[in-house]
């Protein structure tokens, strides 16, 4: 019963996807993280006339299909005759996209530090920024972390998408070798289990994680 | 130094097509909303449950639902069941698998309302002569819905949204699929796809603030 025309190759194949789907999932959550470290920061202590656009344009990252963001950029990139490869395309959509996410992340940190704690700070003779690295920062950790977890898992899940603007990861390379053995259930099984194990062990740290710190408050 | 014209005029014209996509793609989300919400209660149920068999199996599914791509579970109900001799249309095949993944992810937040409602409930409608049944179906889940009724209207853009990967399986009725089907027959990709974008962000503020007035209506105390 168990005969399979899989060879050992096929399973580096998927192997070398499961090491491109990593390295998007990097890039994308770096660039994500950093702008919306910025993006959280503007979205919770601006003032109106710069918060209300920011939060416009991320609100819209959220609600469009990333599928369709992707072939938007990758026409977008065809149309200004950028030569950007489709890999650096997919990032940059994805890290924007992470953005959004990660600035709602942020925000919400900010936003559970309480006005006194900082007050305190800049009574005590610290400077916005001082208060902001020495005591904002490491007490909205603690919020955000457990979510930003939970987000850096998503958006690698999420990176399967950018096999429709034609990069092949983890997903595509399963489907490449579905087509030539014909065995679909088997070769997606495996896909599978590798998207599993890369997923399972982080999600159960992070789960941890929250349970931990949240008994300590 | 753009050596491109946009023509927003045939994409505009395809507009009425992309509309009913639009419906279509709303009724997926809502239908498998629908469906995952019904097999949500059972699998948080099963988490919480003593029956090693009802646990393994409710477990599995919340944690293959939640740790692999909404495409690949896609993938599977659509390529994957062929080898046991099931062969879904590629509607169906999205149907199924946004309805898995919609499941695997309420079950979690449903797990969580159950915890917010004291126990005392439970009991207290059981001591009023409820069966077990009737007390959970009465008193646990009303309550328990009003908690987690914002986590769910998210769940609900969710849905939208992964109505769009029906295209990678071949599905032409949906909205992705209707737009992709222009894109290969004129190559205006970004003027079709932009207006895609557009529907798909008006109908998921659709739904959130359709969920906010529902919400509004219906826990008014």
């Amino acid at each position: 019963m168990f005969e399979t025309s899989l060879t050992w190759n096929d399973i580096l194949f998927l192997l070398q996807g499961a090491g491109t789907t990593l390295a998007i999932t990097f890039w994308a959550v770096l660039g994500g993280t950093v702008l919306g470290m910025l993006f959280g920061l503007v979205r919770a202590s601006a003032p109106w006339w710069l918060n209300l656009p920011v939060g416009f344009v991320l609100d819209i990252l959220r609600s469009v299909p990333l599928l369709i963001q992707f072939v938007l950029a990758n026409s977008f990139k065809s149309i200004l005759k950028l030569n950007m490869s489709a890999f650096t395309v997919g990032c940059v959509v994805l890290a924007l996209y992470t953005a959004a996410y990660c600035a709602e992340i942020v925000r919400g940190g900010i936003l559970a530090v309480p006005p006194t704690t900082r007050r305190a700070a800049r009574s005590l003779g610290m400077t916005y920024t001082q208060d902001l690295t020495n005591i904002v920062f490491p007490i909205a950790l603690r919020v955000a972390l457990p979510s930003w977890i939970g987000l850096t898992l998503g958006v690698m899940k999420d990176t399967a998408l950018v096999l429709w603007i034609g990069i092949v990861e983890l997903l595509r390379a399963s489907q490449i070798i579905v087509t030539r053995i014909q065995e679909p259930l088997f070769v997606l099984s495996i896909a599978g289990l590798i998207y599993f194990l890369m997923s399972f062990p982080i999600a159960r740290l992070g789960a941890r994680l929250e349970k931990r710190w949240r008994e300590n408050d | 130094m753009l050596n491109y014209t946009f023509h927003w005029r045939p994409a505009l014209n395809a507009l009425p097509d992309m509309l009913s996509g639009a419906l279509v793609s709303l009724q997926i989300a809502v239908l498998s909303m629908v469906i995952g919400v019904i097999f949500a209660i059972f699998l948080a149920l099963g988490r919480q449950s003593n029956n090693k068999l009802f646990y393994g199996f409710s477990t599995g599914w919340v944690e293959l639902a939640r740790n692999t791509p909404a495409l690949f579970q896609v993938y599977m109900t659509y390529f994957g069941l062929g080898s046991f001799g099931i062969q879904l249309d590629s509607y169906v095949a999205l149907l199924a698998g946004i309805a898995f993944n919609n499941a695997g992810y309420l079950a979690e937040t449903f797990r969580g309302g159950l915890r917010a409602i004291p126990h005392t409930q439970t009991r207290a409608a059981r001591s009023l002569g409820m069966s077990a049944p009737q007390a959970f179906r009465l008193i646990v889940l009303p309550q328990m819905f009003r908690v987690v009724f914002y986590p769910m209207s998210n769940q609900m853009v969710w849905a939208l949204l992964m109505t769009s990967l029906g295209v990678t399986v071949g599905l032409n009725t949906d909205l992705t699929g209707v737009t992709q089907d222009l894109n290969v027959r004129t190559f205006r990709t970004f003027e079709y796809f932009a207006i895609a974008a557009v529907i798909y962000y008006l109908l998921a503020k659709l739904i959130t603030i359709s969920s906010r007035l529902f919400a509004w209506r219906l826990f008014r105390y």
